[in-house]
């Protein structure tokens, strides 16, 4: 602690400590216990976005994060505030996205009486954090602020949460805001090991059949230049996974595209015959790997990663370098030599040539992957966030993503409700993009209440309902799976879209058939307002390829259908 | 494959439950556990029995380094390190058994820590061998009630985890 202190209450403080780690703004819902910290937040600089819902104030807080890589705030009362936190807590925890949740406690004095509107916050989130306090007294709120800003920011990040009991909040503190954190139990590696990252150099050198596979940590380390560098310098095609997406460029001549369950024929014909897997800020998650025993078979692996404990363990790897990213990469490309790889690349554009993602297009009916195509065409900048289900898919295979922190979805966790409200972050975070929120019928309406929200506050983002009457995904699979069977997946005829929009003061369109798609989109970004276009597309579609649960990645389905 | 972990962390209220509640979501089975403040009085510390191959082992020495509290995670070997246990065990006993009891005691180097009319309470340390020994031999006279602390550990030699 250095600098003269100051006496204020626990709130004011609070304010102090936000001030002092340059949030500029955070999502939150009052109540009870919180009174002191809005007393606070009536006259201070920050900015507080008021939600309709406390789970879109951390999914707009991760959404915020996601699209400027600055840490995400979010705001909420004890009880059943905090515990409306949760979910977008956890999808924030699954996908490593920098957060830090406060939540108001009852006092400390009521702790554990089942006081009202008591929840034990930090036992329910134990296994959904990084980390997380409940504060036991004001004078050790600066510290704990100034610790969970560093834990969730740094290292493999991820959200953190503080509970401040109201007395914390009322009580007096000398304030003084910590420079340093001394955590002994907490020391990120962000250099590789030199040895390693020359083994590895040699061992690069030696491959015909190298393939990257990229995932969300080159995001997270800002490392996508670092990766288009030693891509193109050891000349192997990059894969990304759903999270990775944005890290290399979509049009490169070296770019696959997305691995996996529904990722391109390519890249996972790519994976399975390699003689090389680079695994860079990826995790081997099952939609990625589909059946483990037969994942890359031919492989040597090879995997960068921030998280020693992401090292085999989902795949055995025989070459782990611990490190940050940007750093391991900038470091493996000036060891590394080029491959011989020119057989190999060629092969692969064969298959690429021969696999291409293809869909039927239809003069009568919208397709859903047609309107990606066309707002691709239409606003290739934008920032594409998305709920979950088919349209997520969709967006992921027919936008052709150039930089980062462009595509924002859920990958880890998979949560429906989550776009509007991330991209409403998203749209604060960057207010120079456009931004769409690619939405199923069903998702959206997990939290379309925030059209308040994004009105009320001047937040245009274009909400594109992909309207099939069903929950798609699901629908999908029962198709496939359980014999046509729809077992409350249809959801036709549930709302009006269009009325929902102007009902809150927001654009609504409508867009029935492919003609009238182009016109709609133009019309939205145009109108620079919060905007819904409700998009009534082809109702049974299916999301293709697609390699069944539990199938090796390269036993792919073909679904597409004809109109 | 059982493994003996000593695991440093901070002494503040809540550790243990995530230490805990990270081997139950993981599914990673204790076999013991005890934990006790070390000679710097901000650092306990926890030693850990778990059942499990090297795969489970690194798995878990990982996931316990991610945990902010935790200091540091040493795998002890079983030839490297002493191993010590306690164990407090209740038996039924009267004039007519009471010396009987006694000469078991005395063999196991145990302690008679507690008489009366109709009981003995018997205090023994030792490694888990030992433990379970003189439990068997004191089954027949009724065992009324037992308690055991977990495993404590420490590497041989001057050497420290």
């Amino acid at each position: 602690m250095t600098g003269a202190t100051e006496k204020m209450t626990g709130a004011r403080a609070f304010i102090e400590c936000l001030s002092k780690e340059d949030v500029e703004v955070m999502f939150g819902y009052p109540g009870g216990v919180l009174l002191p910290i809005y007393d606070a937040l009536y006259d201070a600089d920050v900015r507080h976005i008021l939600v309709r819902h406390e789970q879109a104030a951390a999914h707009a807080a991760d959404g915020y994060a996601r699209a400027t890589g600055k840490t995400g705030v979010c705001l909420a009362t004890s009880g059943p505030g905090a515990t409306n936190l949760v979910t977008g807590i956890a999808t924030a925890y699954m996908d490593s996205v920098p957060m830090v949740a406060f939540t108001g406690q009852v006092p400390s004095s009521m702790l554990g009486n089942d006081a009202f509107q008591e929840a034990d916050i930090t036992g329910i989130t134990l296994p959904i954090t990084k980390h997380n306090y409940l504060v036991p007294s004001a004078d050790e709120l600066p510290r704990i602020i100034k610790e969970a800003f560093h834990i969730a920011s740094t290292g493999r990040q991820g959200p953190v949460l503080v509970d401040m009991p109201k007395d914390v909040t009322t009580d007096e503190l000398d304030f003084s805001y910590p420079e340093k954190v001394d955590l002994r139990g907490y020391k990120p590696t962000f250099k590789g090991n030199p040895l390693q990252i020359k083994k590895a150099a040699e061992e690069i050198s030696k491959s015909t059949n190298p393939v990257i596979y990229a995932g969300g940590g080159i995001i997270s380390s800002n490392a996508s230049s670092e990766l288009l560098a030693f891509a193109e310098k050891i000349m192997a095609p990059v894969t990304t996974t759903l999270t990775g997406i944005g890290a290399f460029p979509g049009g490169h001549p070296l770019s696959l595209g997305m691995l996996g369950m529904h990722g391109t024929k390519y890249a996972n014909y790519a994976v399975q015959e390699c003689d090389l897997l680079i695994a860079v800020g990826a995790r081997f998650d099952d939609r990625v790997t589909g059946k483990i025993e037969s994942f890359a078979p031919n492989a040597r692996i090879m995997h960068i990663d921030i998280d020693p404990a992401e090292v085999s363990k989902n795949v055995r790897v025989d070459m782990p370098i611990v490190g940050d990213a940007k750093e391991v990469l900038a470091n493996l490309t000036k060891h590394a030599r080029q491959c011989k790889s020119e057989n190999w690349i060629k092969k692969v554009g064969e298959w690429k040539a021969k696999y291409p993602l293809h869909y039927v297009n239809s003069d009568e009916f919208i397709k859903p992957q047609y309107i990606i195509e066309q707002i691709h065409e239409a606003c290739e900048d934008a920032i594409i966030v998305t709920e979950v289900g088919q349209h997520q898919m969709w967006a992921a295979q027919y936008f052709s993503f150039k930089e980062p922190r462009t595509f924002i979805t859920s990958g880890g966790l998979g949560t429906m409700g989550y776009g509007f409200p991330a991209a409403m972050g998203a749209k604060v975070g960057r207010p120079d993009k456009v931004v769409f929120n690619i939405a199923g019928d069903g998702s959206f309406q997990m939290n379309s209440q925030e059209l308040a929200t994004v009105v009320e506050n001047d937040i245009p983002v274009i909400v594109a309902v992909f309207n099939n009457g069903f929950l798609g995904m699901v629908r999908q699979w029962q198709e496939l799976f359980f014999e046509h069977r729809y077992s409350y997946t249809c959801i036709s005829g549930s709302v009006d879209f269009v009325k929902l929009a102007e009902a809150y003061g927001a654009l609504g369109l409508r867009a029935s058939k492919p003609s009238e798609v182009r016109p709609v989109i133009d019309e939205a970004i145009a109108s620079g307002r919060p905007t819904v276009i409700d998009f009534i597309v082809e109702r049974e579609e299916n999301v293709s390829p697609m390699v069944p649960a539990g199938a090796a990645i390269n036993e792919i389905l073909d679904l597409e259908i004809k109109s | 494959m059982r493994h003996t972990l000593a695991v440093l962390v901070e002494n503040k209220s809540g550790v243990l439950t995530r230490v805990a509640g990270l081997f139950s979501r993981r599914g990673y089975n204790i076999d013991s556990l005890a934990v006790g403040v070390t000679e710097d009085l901000t650092i306990s510390r926890m030693t850990i029995v778990v059942r499990g191959d090297d795969h489970v082992l690194e798995q878990v020495t990982k996931q316990l380094n991610k945990l902010i509290d935790v200091i540091r995670v040493t795998d002890l070997g079983a030839d490297e390190s002493v191993e010590r246990e306690l164990a407090l065990i209740k038996v039924v006993a009267d004039a007519s058994n009471r010396s009987e009891i006694i000469q078991i005691v005395d063999i196991f180097r145990a302690r008679i820590i507690d008489v009366a009319a109709k009981s003995m309470t018997i205090e023994v340390t030792g490694d888990e061998g030992k433990i379970m020994g003189i439990e068997q031999l004191l089954r027949p006279f009724g065992i009324k009630e037992m308690v055991r602390t977990g495993k404590v550990a420490m590497t041989r030699g001057i050497k420290s985890v």
